[in-house]
């Protein structure tokens, strides 16, 4: 097989059954730049971006092809605020949240936000039919999830209740074309805050100790946020590469989450 | 493979391999070299197409999943040898040096006031910060631009 562009998720699922070798292809924003960059040739290839299926986008699901240019016009603040941070509006044009779920990049900006609401994974393959992952099962390792080789995201799956306030933010070294050396989502819902960070593990990471010493205060003080902060980066576990180092990571960690907790509060 | 789309208004097809660049098809198959390959990873926006409306980063688009779409490049932009006010105004403001990311500009800028005659500055600030100049020319292609915005054109 060459080339198929399906038109509709049984096609796909089909292709994907007998072909389990070929690329799947959503907005190409990763996996062009692999086949440009390394003269990768796809043993073939299964589009999806047109799958009808895929394109929906109601109420708790949203479709695995919804770019992150109808996510930025979105109801889902956080999720908005870092669709518009992806790259630039042409790559917004064309890349998708299932895409992002998919590469399972340390740095995916879409990452932190299905960690902080407790998203799950909806996928499917022809032969087992539907399957629904919560996310921390469905990130294993770097650029590495529990994806079988029959199978392709369908949906990202919201939770029954959404967060009150939710807030994104990330550090680069610029505003565009930037990819993350820490990303952070906070929510906060009526069980208190949740904190989620990308870039500084092989997998999105919840920061599970500094949440629950943050909830368990009454009224939160100046030095509360300053001992969450210093938890926060303490929990991570980033390491230096060519992008940042290890002690930035920590530091900015720590930063981010705690003017998220802030904004949150301002809310 | 073999694709058939229509560009600039015309219906062509190319015989390809599915996972090449439309921009690869678009300058060694269709002989339209309009559309500049720089970076081939959607940093610079030199590439950038109108496919469906959309507009891409030609390098990114994989040819096999182009079939039956509507494709604007740059050499469609002109009505003949008139040139287009975008491209008008950009000759007129000096807002071209090298030329290089010039094809991604003009695109981009078709794209933006086609959905919005009369952007003001943070939208068009927005609508290019997927183009790079590396002449850095960017105050000249503003000047352009603000013009054009302000003529409502």
């Amino acid at each position: 097989m060459d080339f198929l562009a399906a038109g509709d998720l049984s096609t796909a699922l089909d292709a994907r059954a007998e072909h389990p070798e070929a690329e799947l292809l959503a907005g190409g924003t990763d996996l062009m730049v692999e086949v440009n960059l390394s003269y990768h040739r796809p043993a073939g290839v299964i589009a999806v971006r047109s799958c009808e299926e895929l394109l929906e986008w109601e109420g708790r699901r949203i479709g695995a092809a919804v770019t992150w240019a109808r996510l930025e016009d979105g109801p889902h603040r956080a999720l908005a605020q870092l669709a518009r941070t992806i790259g630039s509006p042409q790559i917004r044009a064309a890349g998708t949240l299932g895409g992002n779920v998919a590469t399972a990049s340390p740095a995916g900006d879409g990452l932190p936000w299905i960690a902080a609401i407790d998203a799950e994974i909806e996928v499917a393959s022809q032969r087992r039919g539907t399957r629904i992952i919560a996310w921390d099962e469905f990130f294993v390792g770097v650029k590495e999830t529990t994806l079988a080789p029959d199978e392709i995201i369908t949906a990202i799956l919201l939770p029954e209740h959404m967060p009150v306030s939710q807030e994104f933010a990330k550090v680069g070294v610029r505003n565009v074309m930037v990819i993350a050396m820490v990303n952070c989502v906070v929510a906060r819902g009526e069980d208190g805050f949740r904190v989620a960070l990308g870039s500084v593990a092989p997998v999105p990471i919840r920061a599970y100790r500094a949440e629950e010493m943050i909830n368990a205060e009454t009224s939160i003080s100046d030095a509360a946020l300053t001992e969450f902060a210093r938890i926060v980066s303490d929990e991570v576990r980033p390491i230096s590469d060519h992008r940042s180092t290890e002690a930035y990571r920590r530091h900015a960690s720590g930063v981010l989450a705690r003017r998220l907790v802030e904004r949150c509060l301002a809310a | 493979m073999i694709v058939t789309f229509t560009i600039n208004g015309e219906e062509r097809s190319a015989t390809v391999a599915g996972w090449e660049s439309l921009l690869t098809v678009l300058r060694d198959n269709l002989g339209l070299a309009g559309s500049k390959n720089a970076c081939e990873q959607g940093e610079c926006g030199s590439c950038s197409v109108i496919v469906d409306g959309a507009n891409l980063c030609s390098c990114l688009v994989m040819v096999g999943d182009c079939e039956g779409t509507t494709i604007t490049t740059v050499e469609g932009i002109a009505h003949g040898s008139v040139l287009h006010p975008i491209q008008q105004a950009i000759l007129d403001e000096g807002g071209v040096q090298c030329g290089f990311c010039t094809p991604g500009f003009v695109i981009t800028a078709a794209h933006l006031f086609a959905a919005n005659p009369n952007p003001d500055e943070e939208a068009m600030r927005e609508a290019f910060s997927g183009n790079i100049c590396r002449c850095t020319g960017y105050g000249a292609l503003l000047r352009a631009f603000d013009r054009l915005a302000g003529d409502g054109t």
